[in-house]
């Protein structure tokens, strides 16, 4: 200190505390051992610099509500114990607007998205990193909401969040909040599952209604002027991954119908094992909101994103106790058969419709767009 | 789901289908079903499964997005990059390629085009954002015009000064027109579109049976309405009768929507020409904005680069929005131009011919699959 302020009233206030130097040193430890708070209302440049507002957001937001040994050791990195055995690593950045929508929130579809990436693989999901991009001026309370999400989230996975990072972008750099998780999870199970295993003769599944997250999502803009009693959908499915291998040893693959919906997860499917999908439209289970929202947009419903459904493709003799195991559980009540594997046609999904047609039910080019004109 | 089921009944399909086999013969009927939304209908349920080899159905040039010129797109992205202007326009549009490019592309080269789900929004942004100007590229037969109209009137009630309106707003009837004065057309007769029926009324198309002896019908979009029309025509045919008849009266008024007519002539007059995709130059087939509101003609505050864009060379979307080709039959279908990345605009709407059928249609040889039958669960 070069210069006292006018007065130097500093000595004068110091005997007044009636403390010694070394108890109002002791005084100032304490306070900088508290746990921190953050007292600012919108997040700033300062909380992505790496300087103890960063320190104090970790602290206040992400430890409190993500406590778990790993995170808690503050190292660079998660030193976790595993068996010998197989993993499963996977990587998914969520970008979504609005932030927060009826059923969830971008921090449940951060959680949710990594789970079930890799719980379709037959693995257990474990341990999850979590990196945020946020935006200068988004609301502190906002992402306190949006941690806790995330933290209740990987609660009712059963996953840890034992690594993450903190980035800020200034404003108008970004759109408010992403998130990136990456996930690890255990093959406790001697399966190998994938696309190119299913053949003919195959039944084809899926785990509940489609669609309900990107209609959702569509009428939580706003700018449609339609409303539906619609929720998300975004939930884990390693459960029920675990009643149906519990149950079936002849499944062959399990994929999550996210983006592109459950007729992009068919055509990988079909192009992968080189067959071909017949679906009945009847079989499929829509919910009539989702059904009517489709019809007045002009999409369709087999294109539209869920986040908490998936395909299965399992062998036709243990299909019913394949859709019994599903519907055991409360995600998966509405789980039901919506197609077969085919010979004919390979590389391609076909439908036969509600008319008795027949028609493609092909991969989608780019993002659907409403029809208006 | 409610008041749609009943319109896709598989039992009733197949009486209709019954029907439509006695009604046809021995002899070949060559349908054009106008509206891109019928086109997208057939393929999308299946229809042509219940129809007979020698019922034809070929589509024709109701597609409002297919029938944009390729330099017409230019034009809105040239307003685009104007300083300080915010272009909105349907989904529908914002694929559809121009001479440099579509609206998305021009959107990755940093022009502001946004989608909007009816005019109305497009003059909600213009309210919001008073420092830019708000032009909506207008597209769609006499359906959208209506709205573009109201729009028109609502910002001149208001006082809205940086809000106007591209007009590519087409008319149905002289597009028929010209399909009948076509040298070499051999149509039978025609499906008639349904949602711009609503507006312009079913009595519109009273000259394609008076002047050209073709039997017309007005036909709803679900899969029994285009059956149950189907029959129809084809019972014209086999009576010797051409008339023009409504099967939509559920929503189709015979003399159309006089309010929503009042409203386009109040603030919109014909083009003496305009291009058309396919088409060519159709005179008095398109609308403008009238003199009275060039306030919010976009034509008028902003220079159009207005330069003609030819046709790709291999494209042949002019025979079949003419119903000359079919999707399959056009050299480059499914390779060179494909949905991913069209080359003409009957690939790039869902409601284009060659669209529907590459992504609904393309099933030759997967009809067998669905024989066998999927238990219920």
């Amino acid at each position: 200190m070069t210069q006292q302020p006018e007065g130097a009233e500093t000595d004068a206030k110091t005997e007044a505390s009636g403390e010694t130097e070394a108890e109002a040193l002791a005084r100032v430890a304490r306070h900088r051992e508290r746990r921190p708070r953050v007292r600012d209302e919108h997040v700033t440049l300062a909380h992505g610099a790496g300087g103890s507002a960063t320190a104090d957001l970790v602290e206040d937001l992400f430890l409190r509500s993500l406590a778990n040994p790993a995170l808690e050791a503050r190292e660079d990195q998660a030193l976790i114990d595993v068996d010998p055995g197989r993993l499963a690593f996977t990587t998914d950045s969520f970008v979504v607007s609005p932030l927060e929508f009826p059923g969830g929130s971008i921090g449940d579809l951060a959680i949710n998205g990594t789970v079930n990436d890799l719980a379709v693989s037959g693995a257990r999901p474990a341990y999850l990193s979590a990196g945020f991009i946020l935006e200068e001026g988004f609301a502190i309370a906002r992402l306190r909401r949006i941690v806790d999400d995330l933290a209740a989230a990987a609660a009712a996975a059963g996953v840890q969040v034992v690594t993450g990072d903190t980035k800020v972008v200034g404003r108008g750099k970004g759109d408010g909040c992403y998130i990136n998780t990456a996930g690890i999870g255990v093959l406790e199970r001697p399966v190998e599952l994938g696309a190119r295993f299913a053949r003919p003769g195959d039944a084809v599944l899926v785990s509940g209604p489609i669609g309900d997250h990107g209609i959702t999502i569509l009428l939580a803009r706003g700018d449609l002027e339609l409303e539906a009693d619609l929720e998300s959908d975004t939930a884990p499915l390693h459960r029920l991954v675990d009643g149906l291998l519990e149950a079936c040893s002849g499944v062959r693959c399990l994929r999550d119908a996210t983006r592109g919906g459950v007729a992009t997860v068919l055509n990988e499917v079909a192009e992968a094992a080189g067959v071909g999908i017949a679906l009945e439209e009847t079989a499929l289970p829509i919910r009539a909101e989702v059904n009517g929202a489709c019809e007045v947009l002009g999409l369709d419903p087999l294109y539209v994103a869920c986040e908490g459904r998936m395909v299965i493709v399992v062998d036709a003799a243990e299909a019913d106790t394949a859709l019994a195991a599903l519907r055991a559980l409360p995600e998966g009540e509405q789980a039901a058969r919506i197609g077969s594997v085919v010979a004919e046609s390979p590389g391609m999904v076909s439908l036969r419709t509600q008319l008795g047609g027949t028609r493609v039910v092909d991969t989608m080019a780019g993002d659907p767009l409403p029809r208006i004109c | 789901m409610r008041f749609v089921d009943e319109y896709r009944s598989p039992d009733i399909a197949r009486g209709l289908a019954a029907e439509i086999a006695e009604l046809a013969g021995d002899g070949h009927h060559k349908i054009m079903e106008i509206c891109g939304g019928h086109t997208h209908a057939i393929y999308r349920h299946g229809i042509p499964d219940y129809l007979p080899d020698n019922v034809e159905l070929v589509h024709g040039p109701g597609c409002p997005v297919c029938v944009v010129p390729a330099g017409r797109i230019d034009d809105a992205i040239a307003i685009a990059f104007e300083p300080g202007v915010i272009l909105t326009t349907f989904g529908d549009l914002m694929r559809v390629p121009g001479g440099q490019g579509s609206f998305l592309d021009a959107n990755s080269r940093g022009a502001d085009i946004r989608m909007v789900y009816s005019p109305l929004d497009a003059l909600k942004v213009a309210r919001r954002n008073p420092d830019r100007r708000v032009v909506f590229a207008a597209i769609g037969f006499e359906t959208t015009a209506p709205a573009t109209a109201a729009t028109v009137l609502r910002a001149a009630a208001e006082g809205i000064d940086n809000f106007s309106v591209l007009s590519n707003h087409v008319l149905v009837g002289p597009a028929i027109q010209a399909i009948l004065d076509a040298p070499g057309q051999d149509l039978d007769g025609f499906l008639g579109p349904g949602h711009v029926s609503t507006v312009i009324g079913a009595s519109a198309y009273e000259f394609v049976a008076r002047d050209h002896g073709k039997p017309l019908v007005v036909s709803g979009f679900e899969p029994l309405d285009v059956l149950q029309a189907i029959a129809w025509l084809l019972r014209q045919r086999q009576e010797g009768r051409a008339e023009v008849t409504n099967q939509y009266t559920r929503v189709v008024p015979w003399e159309g929507n006089r309010a929503a007519l009042r409203a386009i002539d109040a603030t919109m007059e014909p083009r003496a020409t305009f291009e058309w995709r396919g088409l060519g130059e159709i005179p008095w087939s398109a609308l403008a904005l009238r003199e009275e509101y060039a306030a919010f003609d976009a034509e008028r505050h902003f220079t159009l680069p207005g330069r003609r864009v030819a046709d790709h060379r291999a494209c042949q979307c002019a025979e079949v929005l003419t119903g000359r080709l079919k999707p399959w039959q056009c050299a480059v279908f499914g390779t060179v131009c494909t949905p991913e990345n069209p080359i003409g605009t009957c690939m790039v709407s869902s409601e284009g011919a060659c669209a529907a059928y590459y992504h609904y249609g393309r099933l030759q040889l997967g009809r067998d699959a669905h024989a066998a039958p999927v238990p219920s669960p």
